[in-house]
């Protein structure tokens, strides 16, 4: 007897999978990170109660969550929206850098403006630095057809490269011991928090913009006007959808909101420019942009997990698990959501055949 | 008796929702031409795929050669014997024709042995008068060479029975002679052919044997001589067709949208269009005729503000539209039916409602503020969908869930419920069955007694015929004449699609300036 495994396709999505499937694969990540943990000689139970804990067992572990959390969602809706139109948009760790080095540049030569016009002010600065740094890509694939995956990947390097000639040089504090960094910020460019934690206002900026987008793009003009580019060029040429503008629009506006994350991170969290001020939030946020399907919300509560998992790594971390390992946790968790993917659209028939 | 190469008894095949074949018998002898004729939909694919290893019937018998056979997949069939060529070739691009050959044929070594694949392709391709360099690339090739490969391929793993999926539609009428040389040279030799087919005059020119199915079920099965057109028209559609009856008499001769002079550059970067004039009236039909690619596609495109054109001028009620964009043409009245209907005319995974606005969304009717009234829009679809008779399910269902008769009532309604000054409609009838060519053929014939002007390209003579009100033909990027339907015949227009100038041209109505 052999025992033959066969997909079946499903006629459509089960709803039953789409609840179970998330969980089981994040179950199975957990079992197959165990395996890893048992390797490396720790605990993987213990470990994995340390994580829970320093992610979300206390209100400060929360809120930590949440700071980690906000440039992840923010970058995660900019990529999202220009993923709406197929255009792939790899480039929100450069408009996060671009983001922050333009609201640094005004935090510094303007602090001693009031706090309500330098935030509005570096707000403004930070979504153009990184809508422009978008709009570069965004003219070159709609003018010329240059394909925006290589140049967005590459024009991260240089954002990144050019953040760092700034803070190895120019804009140094001569009192860094050396270090790359920008003097501190006057206060009055600090972001507003909520209450007395590390949280600030960026988290209702993303929450805003994840109200407006699912509006936008459920119930506007505009928004059926990227549904049809994402499906079709030639069908939105057909009806009367200026393709070119709408891809630089669209990667304008999507550099920008990378911008905001930028802009967000030096004026909320460091109050200062520094080197490797994003550690990848703006590759993180294509998974996150994936795994949230391209739906506002969902974006904002897997950036919130995604978060955790951060948060979490570092809480193993310092009970003397290596970060590798919670790096191999977060594949893990990701490989198995994905593969877990196909179950939504087939289903395993187990059959038994006599073996000839 | 002959013993049947291939016999299939009592074959029943289901898919959710729709019976594909019920309870059929077909017969094939060795060394006949077989045409398996019906409507599409009738169940043609389905038995040939069973017979090709592709589907398991959910009950029946199928013999070959006189042994019982249960074929589990297309590699099970080749092995007795069995090969299918279907309508979308499956060949590698940048690979010549001995590679491809090659390709997945089991038993070889490590190393492709190019000599022996190359004299064994040539000597195939002469024992059946296939005129293919095995040594040619794919991509080189043209479409009626790359079908002749495929049969190539088939021969080349010992296939006996063949079976060709509507294999002329993607071929030019003398293309489709040679095709037919190989299947008789073939035939002659032993094999045994299956045409899948709707096209009658094919069948009468090439078939040994006929088997009509509809509805799953076989009409009726017997050897060429003994069947007319008229039988087997009434065997694969069971209502006569009702020609329509239209007064062809205009009252007004009012031209609407002219062209002159036009040249439009195709994807190739060649001169599509060249030097095109041609005059289109209120209430009329002009049709395009051509062999596929001689411009049509690229002019239609032209007009409706897709591509742009390099020279000339197109003028809609005395104003010159040439610098227009599309947007801005659909407002003065000029509408659409592309070629391609699913990613072009439809957006494949988009819902039937947001299709049914493509070309209107911006409408003010649809938006409360700046927000989609979805009420209205829907109210708007539902409308659309009942007057033209779209068989749906849900409005709700990506587009693509709708069979191809459907959406094209669907594309049509759309375009023609805003209204047209101008109807432009590439291969309205492409793929359909009777049925809904007939409701596609209804709806433009009632636009064209509300006014509209309408410029049609069609492929097949006959429609041409009943539905121009005159025809333009086009050989070569060039409109080499502009006939009355009256002053003309299917001769003189098969002539000139051909490029040949026909005998009354210089002396009718010439509008070619």
């Amino acid at each position: 007897m052999v025992l033959r495994i066969r997909l079946i396709r499903r006629e459509q999505e089960s709803a039953v999978a789409r609840m179970t499937v998330p969980v089981l694969s994040v179950l199975m990540a957990l079992l197959f990170g165990g395996l890893f943990l048992f390797i490396y000689g720790a605990e993987a139970g213990e470990t994995y109660i340390k994580m829970y804990q320093g992610a979300l067992g206390t209100s400060y572990a929360f809120s930590e969550t949440l700071v980690k959390a906000i440039p992840l969602m923010l970058a995660g809706l900019a990529v999202s929206l220009a993923f709406r139109m197929k255009l792939w948009n790899i480039g929100a760790e450069g408009q996060i850098y671009m983001g922050a080095f333009a609201a640094s540049g005004i935090a510094l030569s303007w602090g001693n403006q009031p706090a309500w016009f330098l935030i509005t002010v570096m707000l403004l600065a930070g979504f153009l630095a990184g809508g422009l740094w978008g709009l570069i890509t965004g003219v070159l694939r709609a003018r010329w057809g240059v394909n925006e995956t290589i140049t967005t990947l590459l024009l991260n390097y240089v954002a990144i490269l050019w953040v760092d000639s700034l803070v190895f040089g120019p804009w140094r504090d001569p009192q860094s011991l050396g270090f790359p960094l920008t003097p501190r910020f006057s206060m009055n460019a600090y972001l507003p928090t909520l209450g007395d934690s590390r949280v600030h206002i960026g988290l209702l900026i993303a929450l805003l913009i994840a109200i407006i987008f699912y509006y936008l793009l459920n119930y506007t003009r505009w928004g059926y006007e990227i549904k049809v580019i994402g499906e079709s060029h030639l069908a939105a040429r057909y009806a009367g959808i200026n393709v070119p503008r709408n891809i630089m629009l669209v990667m304008l506006i999507s550099g920008g909101i990378a911008g905001i994350a930028g802009m967000i991170e030096v004026t909320g969290i460091t109050h200062r420019l520094q080197s490797g001020i994003s550690p990848g939030y703006g590759y993180t946020a294509i998974i996150v942009a994936w795994l949230g399907r391209l739906n506002p919300f969902a974006i904002i509560v897997v950036a919130f997990l995604m978060g955790a998992l951060l948060v979490g790594g570092f809480a193993a971390q310092s009970s003397g698990i290596p970060f590798s390992i919670v790096l191999i946790l977060q594949g893990l968790i990701l490989f198995f959501l994905l593969a877990g993917e196909i179950f939504l659209k087939y289903r395993l028939k187990l059959s038994r055949r006599a073996a000839e | 008796m002959r013993v049947p190469i291939i016999e299939m008894t009592g074959i029943s095949k289901s898919f959710p929702g729709v019976i594909a074949n019920e309870d059929i018998t077909f017969k094939v002898y060795g060394g006949e031409i077989h045409a398996l004729l019906g409507e599409n939909g009738a169940g043609k694919s389905t038995l040939m795929s069973i017979l090709a290893g592709l589907y398991q019937p959910d009950a029946g018998i199928i013999k070959v050669k006189g042994q019982t056979v249960k074929l589990r997949s297309p590699r099970h069939a080749l092995g007795v014997g069995v090969g299918m060529i279907y309508q979308h070739l499956r060949l590698v691009d940048n690979f010549t024709v001995a590679e491809n050959i090659a390709l997945g044929v089991s038993g070889q070594g490590f190393f492709l042995n190019r000599v022996e694949i190359e004299a064994a392709s040539q000597n195939l391709s002469d024992q059946f008068g296939m005129d293919i360099n095995p040594r040619a690339k794919v991509n080189q090739l043209s479409l009626g060479e790359q079908q002749r490969v495929e049969i190539l391929k088939m021969l080349y793993r010992g296939c006996d029975i063949l079976i060709l999926d509507e294999p002329t539609t993607v071929l030019t009428p003398r293309e489709t002679r040679d095709l037919f040389k190989v299947l008789r040279l073939m035939a002659q030799q032993g094999k045994a052919i299956i045409l899948i087919t709707h096209k009658l005059n094919e069948v009468k020119a090439i078939a040994d044997s006929i088997t009509v199915l509809r509805r799953g079920r076989v009409v009726g099965s017997a050897s060429n001589q003994d069947l007319t057109e008229q039988d087997l028209t009434r065997m694969m559609v069971d209502r006569e067709i009702i020609p329509v009856k239209t007064d062809r008499h205009r009252k007004v001769r009012e031209a609407v949208l002219e062209i002159k002079n036009l040249d439009v550059t195709g994807d190739q970067g060649h001169r599509a269009v060249q030097n095109a004039s041609l005059t289109i009236e209120r209430g009329e039909i002009m049709v395009i005729a051509g062999v596929a690619g001689n411009g049509q596609r690229e002019l239609i495109e032209a007009i409706g503000g897709l591509r742009p054109i390099e020279a000339g001028q197109i003028t809609l009620a005395a104003e010159d539209i040439s610098a227009l964009d599309v947007r801005a043409r659909l407002r003065r009245g000029i509408n659409m039916v592309p070629e391609n209907r699913l990613g072009m005319g439809l957006v494949p995974n988009l819902s039937i409602m947001e299709n049914g606005i493509l070309r209107n969304y911006h409408n003010k009717d649809f938006y409360r503020g700046i927000f989609f009234d979805y009420k209205r829009m829907r109210d708007y679809v539902n409308k659309l969908v009942e007057k033209y008779n779209v068989q749906l399910a849900d409005i709700n269902h990506p587009v693509n869930y709708l069979s191809g008769g459907n959406l094209q009532k669907l594309l049509l309604a759309r375009e023609i419920s805003q209204a047209p000054q101008v109807l432009l409609a590439s291969y309205p009838v492409r793929g359909l069955d009777i049925a809904s060519a007939e409701a596609v053929f209804t709806i433009l014939q009632e636009e064209r007694e509300k006014g509209t002007a309408i410029l049609l390209v069609l492929e097949d003579l006959e429609d041409v015929f009943r539905l121009a009100d005159r025809i333009a033909v086009m050989f070569n990027g060039q409109i080499n004449a502009v006939l009355d339907v009256e002053d003309t015949d299917v001769e003189e227009i098969g002539f000139l699609m051909l490029g040949m100038a026909g005998e009354k041209v210089n002396g009718a109505e010439n509008q070619v300036n």
